[in-house]
């Protein structure tokens, strides 16, 4: 207790300090937004939420770690990811997720955690549980005589994310799938009537899902590192993120991204680095109270 | 014959293996004891999943929050809990007879009680929310629960709690343990053979198959969703403080919240056996542990990663259970005589209580 008292007093005492936190936390978010955005997409589009998304995450990871190991330098890790887990995505979808997504919600969502288990324990099994990051040797820069750090890893991850989600963003506005994807999602019968193979949107969108958080995987392994376990925790954020901003709304979404990460910042200088999983759980406890609160007004479940 | 008929039987059955079983098998009385804790597990996540349609993902909380009641009372009507934890490493405290005992069955009563008050409290978060907010939800509250104990120094945070020891040889703690085990399922199972002959039964039945018109008909769904949960919460409390004092020493995240193992195991069991039916559980939980301890151990560290394809399996491919499928497949034999598709969940129904309700 007198720890965490002492560490708000020195964010009391030393301004600066908030500063750098924040850049972190914003640094952060960015790849927390673009997993999120994923998250939504497929949320929104095929009403399945992913369980899953964590792990995905977390094989992005380790495939930039293992190209790191081979003397590749893990920036292309990134490209290398996306295409690993489109492939992957492919088969989950084609196995499992086809034959769920007409299923009631709760199957979805064990089927996923099921597949959540197998990553997880595979991961383990094959890299052991030990935490590993992809070093990719770049410069540190200091700020305001050595108070602020920013890494370059950080900012470069930060445009990596930023350049992904405008292409992203870009796709489902302008392309044709793009727009056959925003018609499902509004509505899926509607568009099956005016001929769009729905059946393919789908595969798409869990793809292009897979993929996005695949990305995200191989830029954590560089900013941060990679654990088998850690992916629940991406999972449990990514919920957070998405129900608190709500599917539909990808400035929202985005914004809640950025919000987590400032969040987790300050909470872990706060708390300690221990209390992380317990503060992302208390505040997705929150965030569903919340919602259920707003959702009183109108006389409404959260669902 | 039919269910009506079958009932009965199937419950002095029961009895009769559940008492013979310890003499037949004596090397075996602690998975058999653990195959009862299974069934618990399984019957007490259908009172929610299967009747009431609520998939909760967090009911280990009560479990891990009735381990851990008991441990405080057992310890603490004698010693001071903190300084218990503290030196566990160095003293050794050993309890008498009487204040073991006095302590075990204040204990166990605390953990039911407690557990059903925490689901109060804790129902007032979850219940607003439906379907996958449900699970994530309660899944976060067992989560959180384990995050919470393992950093409060007070019950020995991460490093957990030794209990005290059971007075008596190993062979007496066991038969103790098994009895009381298989007491608390027998228990539990007739006591829910009742509750879905009752009015009850149906109120939460009408919860799952339409929790708004169930609403507009006049039933107090919050009621019934929260009693629900209670009921659940004070069975599993009380298995928690039996199994917690049966392996003699608790810890949060891998023995008294084990989000992971036993809480997926429960839904796991009542999808293989057959949600929303008062035997599919059982079965389910029968055919799952028999298959779990026989070949657990031959697979070299990949159990985990069977566990896993073994949930997507079942989920995918074999959604209504083993019970399910028999009464899909001869509803005569339960003297259900129903037009066949999409009556599945009404066959259960009456299978489960043949006399109705009302």
């Amino acid at each position: 207790m007198e720890q965490v008292i002492g560490n708000i007093s020195v964010l009391m005492t030393a301004p600066i300090f908030n500063f750098g936190l924040l850049i972190d936390g914003l640094l952060i978010g960015s790849i927390f937004a673009l997993a999120a955005y994923g998250l939504a997409l497929v949320w929104g589009v095929m009403n399945v939420k992913n369980l899953a998304q964590g792990d995905f995450i977390m094989i992005g990871g380790y495939l930039t770690w293992c190209l790191g190991r081979l003397g590749i330098h893990p920036l292309f890790g990134v490209p290398v990811a996306i295409v690993v887990l489109w492939g992957i995505g492919w088969v989950l979808y084609r196995t499992v997720i086809s034959k769920v997504i007409t299923r009631d919600l709760f199957t979805s969502l064990l089927a996923t955690f099921g597949i959540a288990i197998v990553i997880q324990q595979g991961l383990n099994l094959t890299f052991g549980p030990d935490t590993q990051s992809a070093q990719a040797q770049l410069p540190t820069w200091e700020f305001a005589g050595g108070l602020i750090t920013v890494t370059a890893t950080r900012v470069i991850g930060f445009i990596f994310a930023a350049i992904l989600a405008v292409a992203v963003i870009l796709f489902m506005k302008n392309s044709r799938m793009g727009q056959a994807i925003r018609a499902t999602a509004q509505d899926a019968r509607a568009a099956r009537v005016l001929g769009i193979d729905t059946e393919k949107v789908y595969s798409f969108t869990f793809c292009l899902n897979a993929a996005i958080c695949g990305a995200a995987g191989a830029l954590v392994a560089v900013v941060w590192n990679v654990q088998p376990f850690m992916g629940t925790t991406y999972s449990i954020r990514l919920f957070v993120i998405v129900t608190a901003a709500g599917f539909g709304n990808l400035p929202g979404v985005i914004a809640a991204g950025f919000g987590m990460g400032v969040f987790e910042q300050f909470g872990g200088f706060v708390l300690g680095a221990q209390f992380q999983q317990a503060l992302i759980v208390l505040l997705l406890l929150f965030v569903l109270a919340v919602r259920q609160l707003q959702q009183l007004k109108v006389r409404q479940a959260v669902q | 014959m039919n269910g009506a008929a079958l009932q009965p039987l199937t419950f002095w059955l029961l009895l009769l293996f559940g008492i013979t079983a310890p003499l037949l098998f004596p090397a075996y009385t602690n998975q058999i004891a653990v195959l009862w804790l299974m069934i618990v597990f399984a019957s007490t996540w259908d009172i929610l999943g299967g009747q009431m349609g609520y998939n909760s993902l967090g009911n280990i909380f009560f479990f891990g929050a009735g381990m851990y009641v008991s441990a405080v009372i057992q310890i603490g009507l004698f010693y001071d809990v903190g300084l218990y934890t503290s030196g566990a490493r160095t003293i050794h405290i050993a309890f008498s007879h009487e204040q073991y005992f006095i302590g075990f069955v204040l204990g166990i009563a605390a953990a039911g009680i407690v557990s059903a008050a925490l689901a109060v409290a804790v129902g007032w978060i979850v219940f607003g929310l439906r379907g996958p907010y449900f699970a994530i939800g309660t899944l976060g509250v067992a989560v959180a629960g384990a995050e919470l104990m393992a950093s409060w120094e007070w019950v020995g945070a991460a490093s957990g709690i030794s209990m005290p020891v059971f007075p008596g040889g190993p062979e007496a703690q066991k038969l103790f343990f098994y009895l009381l085990l298989f007491g608390l399922a027998f228990a539990l199972l007739l006591f829910l053979r009742w509750l879905y002959s009752t009015n009850f039964g149906l109120a939460i039945n009408a919860i799952r198959d339409d929790e708004e018109k169930a609403e507009a008909m006049g039933l107090h769904t919050r009621r019934y969703k929260r009693t629900a949960w209670v009921i659940s919460a004070f069975f599993l409390g009380i298995a928690g403080a039996i199994f917690g004092n049966m392996t003699g020493f608790i810890e949060p995240r891998d023995i008294a919240f084990p989000t992971t193992t036993f809480n997926i195991f429960m839904v796991l069991m009542v999808l293989l056996g057959g949600k929303g039916t008062l035997w599919g559980p059982v079965v389910g939980a029968v055919v799952f542990h028999l298959i779990k301890e026989f070949t657990w151990t031959y697979f070299l560290g990949w159990q985990f990663v069977t566990l896993g394809l073994l949930i997507v399996i079942i989920v995918v491919y074999f959604q209504q259970g083993i019970v399910g499928w028999i009464l899909e497949k001869y509803p005569e034999r339960f003297g259900v005589k129903v037009a066949p598709k999409e009556s599945r969940s009404i066959d259960g129904q009456l299978a489960a209580q043949p006399e109705g309700a009302e």
